[in-house]
C-alpha cells in the first residue's frame, strides 16, 4: 500500500478538521480559541440568541440551572471518567463513589460544627476522592477487565449505603446548608443567579482540559494508551502497568471529587439518593456516547446526557425509555461515539476484544 | 565479569500436568547470536516467557548480567535489559509507529506523573529526546517514512520490523526475537538476516527463535535445540546440522529403527 | 422480608439463606453462561428476570383470572389446580424471559458483533419509530401506529447497514446492554398499570410449614424453590454436558474461532445460550414471586447485581460456580444482616466479593481470566 494511502486511512472528517486547525498560523489559532472560550463563558446567555436559543433552551426549567446543576458536573465527570475508561482502558462502573466522596467532604467540612471555608473544602474534597481512588485501586487493579467492573460497581454502592447508614454523614436525610463559593466583586454566589457558578465551573473545566491534554501528550498518556491497547505487551516493553493504572484511577477520582465539590456547593444540600448506581451508568454512557478516549468527545457526551432529558421534557415520563433506546441505537450504528478518539474512527475492535 | 550475559539454570516449567520445560540449562554470551530451534511444541516460546518474566519457573533460576531475575516483575526485567518481540505480532494497533517505539524508549524515562502534569523542563526535554530516539530507531530499521502511520495499517513486514524497533527502544542488552521471519519470502528473510547482523554489530546480544534453517544457520553464532521441553543439543551451527538427535527430532525416527 | 427485628436462629437464617441463594444462583446462570460464551456482562439480564415476574403476574391474574383477595382472604388453591397453576406460571415465566432474552440478543448484541440480521433490524426500526412518534403524540395507540408505519422502510435501511458487519469495541456492548436494561425497565414503569409502584402477585400457595429443621421453620414454598432450582440446574448441566448443542456452547466458550472453523454455528450457539439463561431467569422469577408475592419495574436491578456478584464469586463462566456462588451469597447476606443489621444487607454482597477476589481472583471454583496470555 502506498504511503499516502496508509496515511489517509488514519484521517476522518474530525481529524481533518483538527489538522486544518493545527495548520493555521499561530495568531489565528489563538484568536479562534479565545473567541470560542469567550463564547462558551457566555453560555448562560445562549437561550437569548435567536436560532441557537430555541435549539438549546430547556422548556420547563431554567437553562442556567440545568447548566450549573447538571451539565457542568457531567462534563467534568465525563472528563475524569475518560481518564480511567478512555485513556487507561479500565472499566469503572462505580465512578459515582468518587463524586459522592467529593460532595460529602465538602458538605461535612463546611456545614458541621467545625467549619472550614469553602476555599479549603475544595482541595480537601479532591484529596479525599483521590485517597478513595487509591484505596479502591490498590487491591483491585490487579484484576482483569470485567472483574474490575463489578468490583468498582460495588464500591459506588458501598459509599452510598454507608452515607445512608451513618448519622455523621446525615443518614438518609443528608446534609444541608453547604457553603457556597466565596463571593467577591461582581461574582455573587447566591441562590438566585446561577451564572457565577458557571464562570467558576467553566474555569475549572478549562484547567482540567489543560492538565489532561498535557498528560495525554506525555509519557504518561502513552503508557496509558499502551496499557489500553495491549496490557501484557506494554508490561513487557517496560511499562509499570500497575503504577500507571493506579494513577489513572487517582486522577480520575480527583476530578470526580472536584465535580462533587462543585455540585454540593451549587445545590446546597445532598443526600444519598443523589448518588445512586444509575448515575454511574449515566456517567459511563456519557463517555462512551461521546467517544471513549477523546476529550472533546466526552465533553460533548457529558453535555448531551445531561441536556437531552431536560430539553425533551416533553417526553415526560418516557424520557429514560427514550434514553435507553438511544443508547442502544448509537452503539449499534456508531459504537465509536460521536467524536471518536483518533485511531478508533473505524470502530474496529482491538486484539483480545473480539472473542466471537 | 564473565562473558556470559544470560544463564538459564535447570529450569523446569510445569503447567498443571504438562511439563513444558524439563531441566533446561543454557547460556548466552555477550555479543553473540544464539539460535533456539526445535520442532513445534518443543518449548521455545515457553523458554522465552520464562526469561522475560511472563512465567515464573516451577524450579530453576535465570541469571542475567550476574544477577538473578527471580521474583522481578516483567517491566523490571525489561528495565534490566531484556526486550522481546512476539510470535504473533503484538504492536499497539491504534498508535503510530513512532509512538509504539516511544513507549519502548519511555521504559527508561525519569519523568514522573507529577512532573508530566506540571510540565517541568525535564519532562519536556525527555519528550523531545524520546521522539528523536524513536525516529533514529525507525531509520535504523528502515521504516521512518511510516512514522506517523497507525501500526495496524502498516504492511506485514513493516509491522515485524516495527516490533524490533520498539524492543530496541527499551535499550536492551539482550534482544529476544520470537520467529521474526514468519511469513517472509526469501528476499525479505535475507533483509532480516542483514538487519539482525547489523543489530549484533551495534553491540546487542540476540536470542533468536526461528523455524527457517536458512535464517538460523546463517546468522547464529551458536545454536541450542529443544525437543519435548528438553535441551537435546547445543553448539556451533555445523555441529548441530550434523547432530543425529537433532535430525531425529525434526524428521522423526524411521519405523524399522525403533 | 421484614424479619430482621426478630431474633433468628442460625438454622432459620441458613434455610432462608439457601432459598435466597438458589434464586440468586438461577439468575447467576444467565450471567455466567453469556459471559462464558461472549465475554460480555449482560447488564440487561436483570430485566429479563423482571419481565419473567410480570409473566407470572399476567398468567395468574389474566389467564387464570385469580384476584388478589377472595373476600378478604388469600386466594389459596390446592390439589391438582394448585399444581397446574404453579406449573403454568413457571412455564409462562420461562417463555417470557426466554423470548425476551432472544429478542435482546438479536437486537442489542448481534448487530455489534457484525452479525446483525433482519429480526434485529425490525425491532430496532420499530423502536426508532416509537421514539420518533413521541415527538408528535402522547397517546400510546398513535405512537404504536406511527411506529408500525415507520418500521417497514427503516428496517430495510438498517439491514443494509448491518451488512457491513463490523465488530464493535467491547465497551459498546456494555453500553448497549445498559441501554437495553434501562429501556426495558422504563417501558414497564411508563406503560404498566402500576407504573413505578409495587405490584402484588396473588398468593395461591398457602405457605404452610412442612417441618421443622433444628429450630428452623421449613415452609412449603422453600421446598418448592429448592426442588425446582435443583431440577432446573441439573437439567442445564445435563444439557451442556451431554447434548450436541451443549458441546457447542462449551466449545465456543473456550475458543470461538476454532469452534467456528470446526463447523459450529456460533450464532446459533449464542442464541441458545441466551435462551437457556433466560429460561433459568424465568424459573427464578416464578420462584421469587412465589416467596415474596410481589414485583415492580426495578426489581431486577439489585437482584441482578447480586446475582452477577454470585457468578463472579463462583468463577465466571462456571455453571457449578453459579450455584455455589449464589448459595454462599444468600447465606452471607443473611448471616451478615443478623450480625451487622439489616440496613447493611446490600453492602455485604460486595464486601464478600471484594474479599474473595483479593485472595482468589479467579473466583472460588475458578476460571482463569486473570492470567496473561502471551
Amino acid at each position: 500500500m502506498s504511503l499516502t494511502e496508509a496515511f489517509r486511512q488514519r484521517t476522518t472528517p474530525q481529524l481533518q478538521l483538527g489538522n486544518r486547525f493545527r495548520a493555521l498560523p499561530r495568531s489565528a489559532k489563538w484568536s479562534l480559541s479565545a473567541l470560542l472560550i469567550a463564547a462558551l463563558y457566555l453560555t448562560p446567555y445562549w437561550p437569548d440568541v435567536p436560532v441557537l436559543g430555541w435549539i438549546i433552551n430547556t422548556p420547563g426549567t431554567s437553562f442556567e440551572n440545568v447548566l450549573t446543576d447538571q451539565i457542568m458536573m457531567f462534563i467534568l465527570v465525563a472528563l475524569g471518567l475518560n481518564v480511567v475508561v478512555g485513556f487507561a482502558g479500565l472499566l469503572d462502573l462505580g465512578y459515582v463513589g468518587f463524586y459522592a466522596v467529593g460532595a460529602y467532604t465538602t458538605a461535612v467540612v463546611t456545614s458541621g460544627q467545625f467549619t472550614l471555608p469553602w476555599i479549603a473544602a475544595l482541595p480537601l474534597s479532591v484529596i479525599m476522592a483521590m485517597i478513595a481512588g487509591v484505596i479502591l485501586g490498590t487491591p483491585t487493579l490487579r484484576l482483569r477487565g470485567d472483574y474490575l467492573a463489578i468490583v468498582t460497581l460495588g464500591f459506588g454502592e458501598i459509599i452510598r449505603i454507608t452515607a445512608n447508614n451513618s448519622n455523621w454523614l446525615g443518614g438518609p436525610r443528608g446534609i444541608s446548608k453547604i457553603a457556597r463559593p466565596p463571593s467577591f466583586g461582581p461574582l455573587q454566589f447566591g441562590v438566585l443567579n446561577a451564572k457565577p457558578y458557571w464562570y467558576l465551573g467553566f474555569t475549572v473545566i478549562l484547567i482540567v482540559i489543560f492538565v489532561l491534554t498535557r498528560l495525554e501528550n506525555s509519557r504518561v498518556g502513552r503508557a496509558w494508551a499502551a496499557v489500553r491497547e495491549d496490557e501484557d505487551a506494554a508490561e513487557l516493553m517496560g511499562v509499570d502497568t500497575f503504577k500507571f493504572k493506579l494513577w489513572a484511577f487517582a486522577i480520575g477520582a480527583a476530578i470526580g471529587g472536584l465535580a462533587g465539590c462543585l455540585y454540593a456547593s451549587k445545590v446546597g444540600f445532598i443526600n444519598p439518593d443523589n448518588f445512586q448506581l444509575q448515575l454511574s451508568i449515566l456517567f459511563l454512557a456519557a463517555v462512551v456516547l461521546g467517544g471513549t478516549g477523546s476529550m472533546y468527545g466526552v465533553i460533548m457526551g457529558g453535555f448531551l446526557v445531561a441536556w437531552i432529558p431536560e430539553r425533551f421534557r416533553g417526553f415526560s415520563t418516557r424520557r429514560y425509555f427514550v434514553f435507553g433506546v438511544v443508547l442502544v441505537l448509537v452503539m449499534v450504528f456508531r459504537p465509536q461515539g460521536i467524536i471518536p478518539r483518533r485511531g478508533a474512527a473505524a470502530g474496529i475492535a482491538k486484539k483480545g476484544e473480539s472473542d466471537v | 565479569m564473565s562473558d556470559v550475559l544470560l544463564s538459564v539454570d535447570q529450569v523446569t516449567m510445569q503447567f498443571g500436568g504438562v511439563t513444558a520445560l524439563d531441566n533446561v540449562s543454557l547460556h548466552i554470551n555477550k555479543g553473540e547470536i544464539l539460535g533456539l530451534i526445535g520442532p513445534n511444541g518443543a518449548g521455545k516460546t515457553t523458554c522465552f516467557n520464562v526469561i522475560t518474566g511472563v512465567y515464573a519457573p516451577t524450579s530453576g533460576t535465570v541469571t542475567f548480567d550476574d544477577k538473578s531475575l527471580l521474583g522481578l516483575k516483567r517491566f523490571q526485567i525489561t528495565k534490566r535489559g531484556i526486550a522481546r518481540t512476539f510470535q504473533n505480532i503484538r504492536l499497539f494497533p491504534d498508535m503510530s509507529a513512532v509512538e509504539n517505539v516511544m513507549v519502548g524508549v519511555d521504559a527508561h524515562s525519569k519523568t514522573s506523573v507529577v512532573g508530566a502534569i506540571l510540565g517541568i523542563p525535564r519532562s519536556r526535554r525527555e519528550e523531545t529526546e524520546s521522539r528523536e530516539r524513536a525516529h533514529e530507531l525507525l531509520k535504523f530499521i528502515g521504516i521512518d517514512e511510516y512514522a506517523e502511520v497507525a501500526a495496524r495499517n502498516l504492511p506485514y513486514g513493516h509491522q515485524r520490523r516495527l516490533e524490533i524497533a520498539r524492543a530496541l527502544g527499551t535499550n536492551p542488552k539482550l534482544l529476544c526475537l520470537d520467529e521474526p521471519a514468519a511469513g517472509f519470502n526469501p528476499a525479505e528473510k535475507q533483509e532480516l538476516n542483514e538487519l539482525i547482523l547489523k543489530i549484533r554489530d551495534q553491540g546487542y546480544t540476540v536470542l533468536l527463535i526461528e523455524h527457517d534453517m536458512n535464517v538460523v544457520m546463517k546468522i547464529s553464532d551458536r545454536i541450542a535445540v529443544l525437543d519435548f521441553g528438553r535441551k537435546i543439543a547445543e553448539g556451533l551451527p555445523q555441529e548441530i546440522r550434523n547432530n543425529p538427535d537433532v535430525v531425529a527430532a525434526y524428521l522423526g525416527v524411521p519405523d524399522d529403527a525403533a | 422480608m421484614s424479619h430482621w427485628l426478630i431474633y433468628r436462629t442460625f438454622w432459620d437464617l441458613t434455610v432462608s439463606g439457601i432459598v435466597l441463594g438458589l434464586i440468586y444462583a438461577l439468575v447467576a446462570l444467565g450471567y455466567t453462561m453469556v459471559y462464558g460464551v461472549l465475554r460480555l456482562i449482560n447488564f440487561a439480564h436483570s430485566e429479563i428476570f423482571m419481565v419473567g415476574t410480570f409473566g407470572v403476574l399476567i398468567s395468574l391474574t389474566k389467564v387464570f383470572g385469580i384476584s388478589l383477595f377472595d373476600d378478604g382472604q388469600y386466594p389459596y388453591r390446592s390439589g391438582f389446580v394448585l399444581v397446574a397453576i404453579l406449573v403454568c406460571s413457571i412455564i409462562a415465566a420461562m417463555v417470557v424471559s426466554g423470548a425476551g432474552a432472544i429478542v435482546l440478543e438479536r437486537t442489542a448484541y448481534r448487530p455489534l458483533r457484525g452479525a446483525g440480521d433482519a429480526y434485529g433490524a425490525v425491532v430496532l426500526a420499530f423502536l426508532t419509530g416509537l421514539i420518533a412518534s413521541f415527538l408528535f403524540s402522547d397517546h400510546i395507540m398513535t405512537n404504536l401506529a406511527i411506529a408500525a408505519v415507520i418500521t417497514g422502510p427503516v428496517s430495510f435501511g438498517y439491514v443494509r447497514i448491518f451488512r457491513r458487519g463490523r465488530q464493535a469495541p467491547r465497551l459498546a456492548f456494555l453500553i448497549s446492554a445498559i441501554g437495553s436494561s434501562m429501556a426495558m425497565a422504563e417501558a414497564v414503569a411508563t406503560w404498566g398499570p402500576e407504573q413505578r409502584s409495587v405490584y402484588t402477585t396473588p398468593r395461591v400457595l398457602e405457605k404452610k410449614v412442612l417441618f421443622n429443621f433444628l429450630g428452623a421453620d421449613v415452609r412449603i414454598d422453600y421446598v418448592i424453590v429448592a426442588i425446582g432450582a435443583i431440577l432446573m440446574m441439573t437439567s442445564l448441566l445435563l444439557f451442556v454436558n451431554r447434548t450436541r448443542l451443549g458441546r457447542g456452547i462449551r466449545a465456543v466458550a473456550q475458543d470461538a474461532e476454532t469452534a467456528r472453523i470446526l463447523g459450529v454455528n456460533v450464532n446459533s450457539v449464542i442464541l441458545v445460550t441466551f435462551l437457556l439463561g433466560g429460561a433459568m431467569a424465568g424459573g427464578a422469577a416464578m420462584m421469587f414471586t412465589l416467596v415474596y408475592d410481589q414485583t415492580r419495574f426495578n426489581i431486577g436491578f439489585l437482584l441482578g447485581v447480586k446475582s452477577f456478584t454470585a457468578a463472579v464469586l463462583g468463577g465466571i463462566g462456571n455453571i457449578k460456580g453459579a450455584l455455589f456462588g449464589g448459595i454462599v451469597l444468600g447465606l452471607a447476606e443473611n448471616y451478615g444482616s443478623s450480625i451487622f443489621g439489616g440496613q447493611w444487607k446490600d453492602v455485604i454482597a460486595f464486601v464478600v466479593l471484594l474479599t474473595v477476589l483479593m485472595f482468589r481472583p479467579t473466583g472460588i471454583l475458578g476460571e482463569s481470566l486473570g492470567k496473561a496470555r502471551v
